[in-house]
């Protein structure tokens, strides 16, 4: 069984890491998970999001939430990438794959994954 | 939807957007049918919303936090000879003791019974998105059963430390695998 021990030891962690915690959202990644989301395939892509940002050591730089409709449903799953001084990204047709590859060219060395944007697709 | 597991997301969003403090999921099944019951006690509705929930023409509009998601699980539902149960007390007029109570039954028998999917990504979205929200979650089969209790979880790791860390999300995840592994021995 995953254990309570284990949990335990994250708890420990976690609270030294909540002390040193500033500086949170400098960039935000945003997922839309209304029904027209959910039924496209937002949820793995919200997770492999989660799970990616993780993995590369970019949770405290980096927040991922959640939002509902923003109108452009045949686009579904749509991803906003918000940064500090910079204009919005918004990728559509996302998949855990693409989220990937967004997440270490983007996330991580700063070059805008063109192909996926939403000026790069067809409805 | 092509996973009841993604029907569940869909309508625990709802509760959500109604501010419920608690979201209560359960799963019970036998062989022959599966039934997803999800309660909250978020504001709740007017027995006239919840009269016009099943039509999306009514409801995308002038209620705007249902839309398509409940005709698709009806839809869902009733395509294998189930139902779809809703109730509901407004804080309007309860304002001690209100929420909403969607109960959805599925025949497993029917060719056009959908699978269940993944219903761990479904929590674990819930939980990243919502971490102060306290989800109750059970699944019960006649051999046994998989729980999972965020008051309790919270209670544990103490209040200043966010339940959607991804590492506590990622121990949620194996935990409840865990659960439905030694369940199938």
């Amino acid at each position: 069984m995953k254990s309570l021990a284990e949990l335990a030891a994250i708890r420990e962690k976690m609270k030294d890491k909540v002390s040193l915690r500033e500086g949170e959202g400098e960039v935000r990644v945003v997922v839309g998970m209304a029904t027209c989301g959910i039924a496209a395939g937002a949820r793995p892509v919200l997770n492999a999001f989660v799970e990616e940002i993780s993995a590369q050591g970019l949770t405290d730089k980096i927040t991922v939430s959640q939002t509902g409709c923003i109108g452009i449903c045949q686009y579904e799953p749509v991803v906003e990438i918000f940064e500090a001084g910079k204009e919005k990204t918004t990728y559509v047709k996302m998949t855990a794959e693409k989220a990937k590859r967004v997440v270490e060219e983007h996330l991580k060395n700063g070059n805008v994954v063109a192909e996926y944007t939403i000026g790069n697709t067809e409805a | 939807m092509k996973e009841l597991s993604l029907n569940i997301l869909d309508i625990a969003m709802n509760s959500v957007k109604a501010r419920a403090s608690v979201i209560g999921i359960s799963i019970t099944e036998t062989d022959e049918w599966l039934e997803i019951i999800i309660t909250d006690n978020g504001c709740g509705m007017k027995p006239e919303q919840v009269a016009r929930l099943r039509d999306p023409f009514f409801t995308s509009r002038t209620t705007r936090k249902v839309g398509l998601g409940v005709p698709f699980l009806v839809l869902a539902a009733e395509q294998t000879g189930g139902e779809v149960i809703i109730e509901s007390r407004s804080e309007l007029d309860f304002p001690e003791d209100h929420g909403t109570k969607v109960s959805a039954v599925f025949m497993k028998s029917s060719i056009d019974f959908t699978p269940l999917g993944d219903i761990i990504s479904t929590l674990i979205t819930l939980i990243q998105g919502n971490p102060l929200i306290d989800f109750e979650f059970s699944h019960i089969f006649p051999e046994g059963e998989v729980r999972l209790s965020l008051a309790e979880l919270r209670e544990f790791m103490g209040s200043d430390i966010s339940l959607a860390e991804p590492e506590i999300l990622s121990w949620i995840s194996e935990n409840l695998k865990e659960q439905y592994e030694e369940k199938n021995k």
